[in-house]
């Protein structure tokens, strides 16, 4: 990432991405960042000035990459992401990160000029997808992903399997709807005319004709698309459970049964316009839900795609060779980069390094290791280079075994019933109980008016306000949540939360910064500023935190000498010709700690002792500190009713320290818990109440699949995004605060219209026992039930959307 | 007032031809991707 610069007196905006950028020394072009420039330069030495005409806005700075992608022609890649067509040619679909408006369209799409043997290249804006045919006699994959990587734009394969299918699933509902909303609408056209008669008279032969066209007309919405709630219906039936098709179902079926028989007749009321224009409505809430989730669905899809199942193997002749993790076996030799995820577990061959294992075990702080240590997958390397031989991969791993965890952990949880599935139950019996009455009363007095008000009444009450009012409100707020940085899998979600229960929170992730910092000194200032000039070109997480400490700047012109450094211990040197060492304070001060040392390391943090000329100069306690907003977004949740607590693998000592910093009960902060300890907690805890896990590491996953909604939060391992509910895109607690008060509102919408629509169907009801209400007072009834819903949800405040800069 | 029985089924049978043309044009994929050929088209061909 490029380093933003502070925009000062003496800066420009940066030419190709718009941020303030230092004033360049020529005095033509301005630029933020290294990407940035390559990029401008590249777009016109290839004459594509055009982008910045294309453009509506200020783009993102230029992430160029380094990565050679020599894996996309890779056989097993190619097996897997690639069609090849008999021609010669190959298609693939790439989703590109760095795509953030239009002109990226243009620039993309322009691919086949820009680089020979690409026949086409099509790129869906909003999914950031693309897709690309090219001439494989011509050029190959790896150098179309290079040339993409100089533009800026970062390749990542895209498993299209599932992506078709959905596709598919989207087409064919939006086909139901198509069929639907044209069979109500002649449908309507045709009742006006029946009405028309109704109110003036119409000769007989006339109103049997429009009777049997409308009947034509409603056929196909009633029978293609309606088919959707009968097959639903169905299956609720034979698995004994109920659900909200089951009394649309009875409606449609019945309204559109006896008005044919009506229209065969000759006599008696047709519902054809109500029916298709029910069946029409109930589609379009359907597939905005569906919609909906399937956004978020995707985004978390193309997340996880993200991360590179790839490993730099040291073959026999001694190259480097990136591989595919899959043609990784035991006993190869992989190296490591700094900052890499480790791919395998493996024992370390050469180098020594610090290895960040929070994601899988919670540890906030870097661990040393030496050859002989063992790694696991899924731990990153921070420090220095190392080789590992590789013991264990794929589901041997540490990491496939918490996969496995999480398959678990999902199976075992508990499935909700619905709010609108369990009050459609009492629904359909209550309907047709009334429907019942109202024949047995009428009976006696005209069997034919009995038939005739008990259909109306089993039309009337048809629920269609009832089946938008969760659809509608849950895609709404889907929405609204995706825009406000909550990506929401699932409507269920929203009704999990409901009622307030336990927050649980994995510390590193959400409650503080994850950055070491100086958060404590004692001692002479000078000192700190001379260890801080000694560590700034040693990248060891410790190192990082002294060398930002106060005062940094004012060695910063010094000579620095003889520099010598013990990994997991600390640094000698010469700064400004004073002799300084900086290290853990038991190496520093060789064993003889006091007792503020002791202190320093009870709270959770981690001594550092400095001594300048051979004299103790002063001890600083570096530690994680809590994020700015994480007191509020608490006083928040516990307001709700939350009972926020902390339960993590971090070390006992630093969960306690934090948790007291915020102020939670000493009760609720466990440390040191495994991935297995963690599961049992969530699921005692699940089966008493509501449990909110949010986490972000591969420890939490297994947790976040079992509790009753989980939470993945930014910066998250991918095993974390696949098990949890809804993932976080900001990072810190104010994202969890704010979903758990925008669920509580979408609950709270979902309940007001289920009241209006249930309020809308007994005064229906009534009208109908009572023989008061034909079609054309239901053709007015229920479009108004339905319009009071859609109009509730979409202008209700759920989830408050935060102005989003692209 | 015959002529009703030439043009309500003339009328339900242009709706079926809209109808079919929708369901033609949804099966090609035409309404997988609303934003993109939005910008696609202001994108002048040198």
């Amino acid at each position: 990432m490029p380093t933003l610069v502070e925009a000062t007196s003496t800066t420009a905006a940066c030419a190709h991405c718009g941020l303030p950028a230092p004033a360049p020394a020529d005095g033509v072009q301005a630029f933020c960042c290294p990407g940035c420039r390559s990029v401008y330069a590249l777009i016109h030495e290839v004459g594509a000035e055009g982008f910045y005409r294309f453009r509506d806005g200020p783009t993102a700075p230029a992430e160029t990459t380094d990565d050679d992608f020599e894996r996309f022609d890779d056989a097993r890649f190619r097996a897997r992401y690639v069609q090849a067509a008999p021609d010669g040619t190959a298609t693939v679909e790439l989703h590109l990160t760095g795509v953030h408006c239009a002109a990226c369209v243009w620039l993309v799409e322009r691919l086949p000029r820009l680089h020979a043997g690409v026949i086409d290249a099509r790129l869906e804006w909003t999914r950031g997808r693309a897709r690309i045919r090219w001439d494989e006699t011509a050029t190959t994959l790896s150098a179309v992903a290079r040339t993409l990587g100089r533009f800026g734009y970062v390749s990542h394969p895209l498993r299209d399997a599932d992506g078709r299918a959905r596709d598919a699933e989207d087409r064919d509902l939006l086909i139901r709807i198509a069929v639907a909303g044209a069979s109500a609408g002649n449908a309507m056209l045709i009742a006006f005319a029946l009405y028309g008669g109704a109110f003036h008279g119409m000769a007989s032969e006339h109103s049997s004709f429009f009777c049997w066209a409308s009947l034509a007309a409603s056929l196909p919405g009633v029978v293609w698309g309606g088919s959707v709630f009968f097959r639903g219906a169905w299956a609720a039936l034979r698995s004994g459970a109920l659900h909200m098709d089951l009394p649309i179902s009875i409606g449609i079926a019945v309204g559109f049964g006896a008005s044919a028989v009506n229209t065969v007749r000759g006599a008696g009321d047709v519902w054809f316009d109500s029916v298709t224009a029910l069946v029409f409505l109930l589609l379009c809430g359907r597939w905005l839900q569906h919609r909906r989730q399937r956004h978020a669905a995707d985004a978390t899809r193309v997340l996880l795609a993200l991360a590179p199942p790839t490993a730099r193997r040291r073959e026999a002749s001694g190259r480097v060779a990136t591989v595919s993790i899959e043609a990784v076996d035991v006993g190869d030799r992989l190296v490591v980069a700094v900052d890499d995820t480790v791919p395998v577990d493996g024992r370390i061959a050469v180098g020594r390094s610090a290895i960040d294992r929070s994601l899988l075990t919670g540890e906030s702080q870097p661990v040393a290791v030496a050859p002989g240590d063992a790694v696991h997958a899924g731990t990153v390397n921070r420090g220095a280079p190392i080789e590992i031989d590789v013991e264990h991969v794929g589901d041997a791993t540490r990491l496939g075994k918490i996969a496995r965890l999480v398959e678990e952990g999902a199976r075992r949880r508990p499935r909700i019933v619905r709010l609108a599935d369990r009050i459609a139950a009492w629904f359909a019996g209550g309907v047709l109980v009334a429907a019942a009455a109202t024949v047995a009363a009428w009976w006696g007095v005209d069997p034919t008016a009995a038939i005739a008000n008990a259909v109306a009444l089993l039309v009337v009450t048809c629920p269609c306000a009832l089946g938008l009012a969760t659809p509608l409100a849950v895609g709404v707020a889907l929405g609204r949540a995706a825009s406000a940085g909550m990506l929401i899998k699932g409507g269920d979600v929203v009704e999990r939360l409901a009622r307030p229960g336990r927050v649980w929170l994995d510390k590193t992730g959400t409650l503080t910064t994850g950055d070491m910092r100086v958060v404590d000194f004692d001692g002479d200032p000078v000192a700190l500023a001379l260890a801080a000039r000694l560590e700034r070109d040693v990248s060891h997480p410790i190192a990082r935190a002294l060398a930002g400490a106060d005062g940094a700047e004012r060695f910063a012109d010094a000579t620095v000498d003889d520099v010598e450094a013990t990994p997991g211990r600390g640094v000698r040197g010469t700064v400004d010709g004073r002799r300084v060492v900086v290290g853990a304070a038991d190496w520093v001060l060789d064993g003889a700690c006091g007792d503020d040392v002791e202190r320093i390391a009870r709270a959770g943090r981690t001594p550092i002792a400095i001594r300048i000329d051979g004299a103790l100069a002063g001890i600083a306690a570096i530690g994680d500190v809590p994020r700015a907003d994480a007191g509020d977004a608490l006083a928040r949740l516990t307001d709700a009713g939350w009972r926020v607590g902390i339960l993590s693998g971090d070390r006992p000592e630093v969960v306690a320290a934090v948790g007291r910093t915020l102020g939670l009960a000493e009760d609720d902060l466990i440390g040191g818990a495994t991935p297995e300890d963690k599961l049992a907690r969530i699921e005692a805890d699940a089966a008493a109440g509501s449990v909110v896990m949010v986490g972000d590491g591969v420890n939490d996953a297994a947790a976040l699949a079992a509790a009753t909604v989980g939470v993945a939060v930014h910066g998250g391992a991918e095993a974390s995004l696949a098990a949890a509910d809804a993932f976080l895109t900001r990072a810190g607690l104010a994202g969890v605060a704010d979903l758990v008060d925008g669920a509580r509102r979408t609950r709270r919408l979902i309940v007001r219209n289920i009241a209006f629509s249930i309020g809308y169907n007994a005064i229906g009801a009534a009208l109908c026992a009572a023989g008061l209400v034909g079609p054309l007072v239901a053709a007015v009834l229920m479009p108004l039930s339905s319009l009071t819903v859609i109009t509730n949800s979409v202008r209700a405040r759920t989830f408050d959307e935060e102005p989003t800069c692209r | 007032m015959s002529l009703i029985y030439i043009l309500l089924p003339l009328a339900l049978v242009f709706a079926t031809i809209a109808v079919i043309v929708f369901v033609i044009a949804a099966r090609r994929g035409q309404f997988d991707d609303l934003d993109t050929p939005a910008v696609r088209v202001l994108f002048d061909d040198e």
